[in-house]
C-alpha cells in the first residue's frame, strides 16, 4: 500500500458517494453486454432495451410500477422467531441477517401490499432476490399467510411475484416447515374462491417451487426464467450428461405444460388486469391509460364541486 | 455379518476378537476361551452403549442411512396384514421408489405408503435408492383421494434422500407434484400419520409428511438439506458435514424440542439396524396408540382444521433464546 491508495482514494470516495457512485449510473446487460443508462433502464423495468433480457426487480421498484399511479400500502408482516436455531455458519446468521437488511434496506425477503392496478383491487406479494437470495424462512412463510389473510378479508385476489434459491438453510427444518404452511395459506384463498396467480421469476428454485410457486390458479412467468426444483447443477452432477439448451427456463417448462403462459415484464400488469378481472366478473378494463382525474369531462353543475374536491386535497398535502 | 459404520471401527475390533477365539475354540477342542470371549461379549456391549448413549448429528445421520436398517418394505411386512399394493398415477407410470395400498393396522383397514430405498443393488436400482420422481408423488395423490372418499386413516413412513433430480423428473413437474401432494395431505378428512423412519430428506419428504401426528424414530433425521450439500453452499466445502449437521439440528431430538415433530420412538441401543424385530414393533406399537388417539380424538372436518393449525402453527417456533 502507498500514500496514494491511502491518500488520495478516500478522498475521491467522499467526493463521489455524496453523489452518485459512477457504477450506479450505468447497468451492464449480462446478455449482450450492453451498457444501459440507469434511467433508461429503470424506466424499462430493468429489462434489456436492446435484448429483452429480464434482470432482477426489487420488490418496491415491481410494486412501483405495477400499483395505479405507484401508490400502494404495505400489508403489516409479523416478525418471526428470530435466530430459531441459533445457526452458525462461517457467519452467524444474525450477521448475515444485518448485513442483508443494511444491504437492501429491506427488513426481509418478501414484500406484501395492497393497491389497485389497472382499478382493480388486488393483494401483492413479491420475493425479493436480493435479500439472501429470496430464501423461504419463517418471516417469508408469515409474509404469504399475511397476504392470504388480507386478501381473505378485502376479498381480493392474490398476485405472488416468487423469486428465490430455495428455502433458508439457517432456519434449518423451520424453512422446510414453510412448505406446507404455505400450502395451507393457498387453501384459504381456494376456500374463499379468490383468484391466486403466481408470477414465476428468475429465478424460483427448490422448495419455493415445490409449495406455494406451483399452487396457482393460473401460472405466468417472466421469459428465460429459471424455474425448478433440483437445480441444472445438481442434476447434471447425477445424470453426468449436459442438459439441453433451454432446459427448466420458463419458454421450457411452458412446452412441458408446468405454465400457463410467458409473459413480458412490460405486458404483465395489464395481462394480470384483464385475467384478474375475468376470474372475478368484472366488466372490461379500461384500454390504454385511465385519464388523470382533473381530465374528466364533468358536468356543468358537477364542475364546481370538483374543483374544491381538489383543492381540499392540496390543502391537506 | 454386521456392516459397521466408521465411528463403530473399535467395536468391530473387540466383536471381531471375541469371534476370532471362539473360531479358534471350533477348531481346536482343547482350547477353553469361552471366558476370555464373554470378557470381550461384555466390553463390546459396555463400548455399544456409550457409543450410542449421546450420537453426534453426523453419526446420527449415518445411523439413518444404514444400510441394514428395516426400510419401509419391511415395516409393511411386518406390522400390516392383507397388504394390497396399489400402483401407478394413471398419468405416466408406476414409481417403484414409493409403495403403498391397502392394508390393515390390527383390524382397522388403512391406507399404508412410503419410500423403499430396497436392500441390494438390484432393489436398490429398482427402487431408485428411494428418490421419488413426479409419477410417485401423484401415486401418493391418489391414494390419498381413495383414503379421503372411503374414510380410511392414512399411514406414511418417510425414508428418502430427495425427490430424484433427473431430467425427466423435472421435465415432468417435480415440484408441482410435490406440491400437489403436500397440498392433498391437507385436505384428507381421515386421519394421516407419518413416521419418519431412516432419512427426511426435505421437500421430497415433506410430502410424505404433512400429517396429523409426526413421529420419528430415534435415529433418524429430517432435514432441508443433507448436511454434505449445506456444508458445500455454506461452508463452500461438502467435508464440513459434521459441522453442517451440528447446525441443521437435524435429529429427532433437536425437532421435538423445536415442536415439530410429536413423538420419538426409540430404538434397542446400538440403533435399529441391529435389532430390526424390535425397532419394527416399536414402531407398530406407537403407530397403534396413535391412531387409536387420533380417531377418538376428532372427525372429518376438525381433522383437517387440527392439521392445518399444526403447520400454520409452524411460524412461532425456535429454541429458547
Ligand atoms: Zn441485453
Amino acid at each position: 500500500m502507498n500514500w496514494i491508495s491511502n491518500y488520495v482514494r478516500p478522498r475521491i470516495n467522499s467526493l463521489f458517494s455524496r453523489r452518485e457512485v459512477p457504477e450506479n449510473l450505468w447497468t451492464k446487460c449480462p446478455e449482450c453486454g450492453t451498457m444501459l443508462f440507469h434511467r433508461e433502464f429503470a424506466d424499462n423495468l430493468h429489462v434489456c432495451t436492446n435484448c429483452d433480457h429480464h434482470m432482477g426487480i426489487i420488490p418496491r421498484d415491481r410494486f412501483a410500477a405495477l400499483f395505479d399511479g405507484g401508490i400502494f400500502a404495505e400489508v403489516d408482516v409479523p416478525m418471526p422467531t428470530h435466530d430459531p436455531l441459533h445457526f452458525k455458519d462461517q457467519k452467524k446468521y444474525p450477521d448475515r441477517m444485518k448485513a442483508a437488511q443494511k444491504g437492501t434496506g429491506e427488513r426481509e425477503a418478501m414484500l406484501v401490499a395492497e393497491g389497485e392496478i389497472g382499478r382493480t383491487p388486488i393483494i401483492a406479494a413479491a420475493q425479493d432476490f436480493s435479500f439472501m437470495a429470496g430464501s423461504m424462512g419463517m418471516y417469508v412463510g408469515n409474509a404469504i399467510i399475511a397476504a392470504a389473510e388480507r386478501a381473505v378479508a378485502t376479498k381480493r385476489p392474490l398476485v405472488l411475484f416468487s423469486a428465490a434459491g430455495g428455502a433458508r438453510m439457517q432456519e434449518g427444518i423451520l424453512s422446510l416447515m414453510q412448505m406446507p404452511r404455505t400450502t395451507v395459506a393457498v387453501q384459504m384463498l381456494k376456500e374463499a374462491g379468490l383468484p391466486y396467480v403466481v408470477v414465476l421469476t428468475h429465478p424460483t428454485t427448490g422448495g419455493v417451487t415445490a409449495s406455494y410457486a406451483m399452487l396457482g390458479d393460473v401460472h405466468i412467468a417472466e421469459p428465460n426464467a429459471l424455474i425448478c426444483f433440483a437445480g441444472p447443477r445438481v442434476i447434471e452432477q447425477t445424470i453426468r450428461e449436459k442438459l439441453p439448451e433451454g432446459f427448466q427456463r420458463a419458454e421450457y417448462l411452458l412446452d412441458h405444460g408446468m405454465l400457463d403462459r410467458v409473459t413480458h415484464r412490460r405486458d404483465m400488469k395489464s395481462e394480470l388486469v384483464t385475467i384478474l378481472r375475468m376470474l372475478t366478473g368484472q366488466t372490461p378494463a379500461v384500454a390504454g391509460d385511465l385519464p388523470k382525474p382533473e381530465d374528466v369531462p364533468a358536468a356543468p353543475d358537477a364542475v364546481a364541486e370538483a374543483a374544491t374536491g381538489a383543492a381540499e386535497q392540496v390543502d391537506e398535502a | 455379518m454386521t456392516n459397521y459404520l466408521e465411528f463403530e471401527k473399535p467395536l468391530a475390533e473387540i466383536e471381531g476378537k471375541a469371534e476370532e477365539l471362539r473360531a479358534m475354540a471350533r477348531a481346536n477342542e482343547e482350547m477353553d476361551v469361552e471366558k476370555e470371549a464373554l470378557a470381550l461379549d461384555r466390553k463390546a456391549e459396555d463400548m455399544l452403549g456409550d457409543l450410542y448413549k449421546d450420537l453426534t448429528a453426523w453419526r446420527k445421520c449415518q445411523v439413518a442411512r444404514h444400510p441394514d436398517r428395516p426400510h419401509c418394505k419391511d415395516y409393511i411386512e411386518a406390522l400390516f396384514t392383507e397388504y394390497t399394493p396399489l400402483a401407478g398415477d394413471r398419468n405416466f407410470a408406476d414409481d417403484h421408489a414409493v409403495m403403498g395400498g391397502l392394508a390393515r393396522l390390527g383390524d382397522v383397514p388403512v391406507v399404508v405408503m412410503g419410500q423403499e430405498k430396497g436392500n441390494d443393488t438390484k432393489s436398490r436400482i429398482e427402487r431408485n435408492f428411494g428418490m421419488a420422481r413426479p409419477e410417485g408423488y401423484r401415486k401418493v395423490i391418489r391414494l390419498m383421494d381413495l383414503a379421503d372418499r372411503f374414510n380410511l386413516p392414512v399411514i406414511m413412513l418417510v425414508d428418502t434422500p430427495g425427490a430424484y433430480p433427473g431430467k425427466g423428473a423435472e421435465e415432468r413437474g417435480q415440484s408441482e407434484a410435490i406440491a400437489r401432494a403436500t397440498e392433498r395431505s391437507l385436505n384428507v378428512k381421515s386421519p394421516v400419520i407419518s413416521v419418519i423412519i431412516g432419512e427426511g430428506g426435505s421437500g421430497g419428504a415433506v410430502a410424505l409428511a404433512t400429517a396429523n401426528t409426526v413421529m420419528m424414530l430415534e435415529h433418524s433425521i429430517y432435514s432441508v438439506i443433507s448436511p454434505e450439500g449445506c456444508a458445500s453452499i455454506l461452508w463452500k466445502d461438502a467435508e464440513k458435514m459434521r459441522e453442517a449437521a451440528e447446525a441443521l439440528r437435524l435429529t429427532a431430538q433437536d425437532l421435538k424440542e423445536l415442536g415439530v415433530i410429536d413423538r420419538i420412538i426409540s430404538e434397542p441401543v446400538g440403533g435399529a439396524q441391529r435389532a430390526r424385530a424390535d425397532t419394527i414393533a416399536a414402531v407398530g406399537q406407537a403407530l397403534e396408540v396413535e391412531l387409536t388417539a387420533l380417531m377418538k380424538k376428532a372427525k372429518g372436518d376438525a381433522l383437517i382444521r387440527d392439521r392445518r393449525k399444526k403447520f400454520l402453527d409452524m411460524g412461532s417456533k425456535g429454541l429458547a433464546a
